[in-house]
C-alpha cells in the first residue's frame, strides 16, 4: 500500500483532538518550539492537533524547529 | 546591513529599541531587517527543491520580499509580544511563514486550480476497495465517501481540494480570495461534520 493511500484516512478526517485554529497556532509557535526543544514536549495538545491537521501550518512548525535547532 | 548578532544579545533589547525613538532606534531597525532575512533565506534554502527553476536573482528578491513584509508584521505586531520565547524566534516566524507562502504561491503560479470532485474523490473509492486494505477501513471509507457527498459544496469543494488534490491551503486561500485561517476552519467543519456522521452511525473509536 502507499504511502498516500496510508495516510488517506488522517488527511480526510483530521486530528480526533480538540484543535487550535491556523490564526492560533501562529501566535503559539515561538513558545511551543522553544518548548519542545527544552523539554521535548510542548504539552499544547490543541496545537499539536492543528499541526497533525494542517500541513500548511506543520510547515512553518517544521521550519521554525530547524532555525532555532540550528542556532543551538 | 549590520551584521545579525547572537541571539541573547537581541532578546535583551531588541523590542525596546524598536518600540523607542532612541539612539539605538536605527540600529534596531537594521537588526531586525538582518533577523528576518536571514529566516527568509533559510526558508528557501530548506524548499530548494521547489525552487529549482527560479534564477539566483530571482531567489534573492523573494528572501528580500518576504523579509520586507514580515518586517511590516513584526512592526506592528510588536505589541503583541509578551515575551513567551527569545524575540528572534518570535520574529523568525514571521519571516518564514511569509517566506513558505511565497514558494507555494510561485510553485503553483502557472497551474489552474480546478476542482474535480469526482476525479479525485475516485482515489476514496480505489482506496476502499484496495484488495490490501483492511476490511474495516474499507467500510469506512466507503461512508466517508457517501458523507463527503452531504456535505456543503463550499465544504466538498474545500475538503477535496485540500486533503486529495494537494492544492496548497495559501494557493486556495489567494485563488479564492480568503485567509488560510478561513479555509482550514471550512476544511474543519467538513471534518467534524464528516465524524459526527461516522460516530451516529455507529463507526468508531476514529483515527
Amino acid at each position: 500500500m502507499t504511502r498516500e493511500r496510508d495516510d488517506l484516512l488522517p488527511r480526510l478526517l483530521g486530528p480526533a483532538a480538540a484543535e487550535v485554529s491556523c490564526d492560533e497556532c501562529f501566535d503559539r509557535l515561538d513558545a511551543y518550539v522553544e518548548a519542545e526543544l527544552r523539554t521535548g514536549d510542548a504539552a499544547m495538545p490543541a496545537l499539536t492537533a492543528h499541526l497533525r491537521g494542517c500541513p500548511a501550518c506543520a510547515e512553518d512548525h517544521a521550519s521554525l524547529l530547524a532555525l532555532v535547532r540550528s542556532e543551538g | 546591513m549590520s551584521p545579525v548578532r547572537s541571539t541573547a544579545a537581541h532578546d535583551a533589547g531588541l523590542p525596546a529599541a524598536l518600540r523607542g525613538d532612541g539612539p539605538g532606534h536605527e540600529s534596531a531597525v537594521r537588526e531586525l531587517h538582518a533577523l528576518l532575512l536571514k529566516a527568509a533565506r533559510f526558508e528557501l534554502g530548506r524548499r530548494s527543491a521547489q525552487l529549482a527553476h527560479v534564477r539566483g536573482d530571482e531567489l534573492d528578491d523573494l528572501a528580500l520580499q518576504a523579509a520586507d513584509d514580515a518586517f511590516v508584521a513584526v512592526l506592528a505586531k510588536l505589541d503583541d509580544f509578551r515575551g513567551d520565547s527569545r524575540f528572534s524566534t518570535w520574529a523568525y516566524k514571521f519571516a518564514l511563514y511569509e517566506a513558505a507562502v511565497r514558494v507555494r504561491r510561485r510553485a503553483w503560479q502557472h497551474r489552474e486550480v480546478l476542482i474535480d470532485n469526482e476525479r479525485w474523490l475516485a482515489v476514496v473509492d480505489a482506496a476502499a476497495t484496495d484488495p490490501q486494505r483492511r476490511l474495516d477501513e474499507a467500510e469506512l471509507l466507503r461512508a466517508i465517501r457517501a458523507g463527503i457527498e452531504r456535505l456543503t459544496p463550499h465544504q466538498r469543494d474545500t475538503l477535496v481540494a485540500l486533503t486529495l488534490q494537494g492544492v496548497p491551503i495559501d494557493v486556495l486561500a489567494e485563488r479564492r480570495g480568503t485567509t488560510r485561517g478561513a479555509l482550514y476552519k471550512t476544511l474543519h467543519d467538513a471534518r467534524r461534520r464528516l465524524r459526527s456522521e461516522l460516530a451516529a452511525d455507529g463507526y468508531g473509536p476514529l483515527p
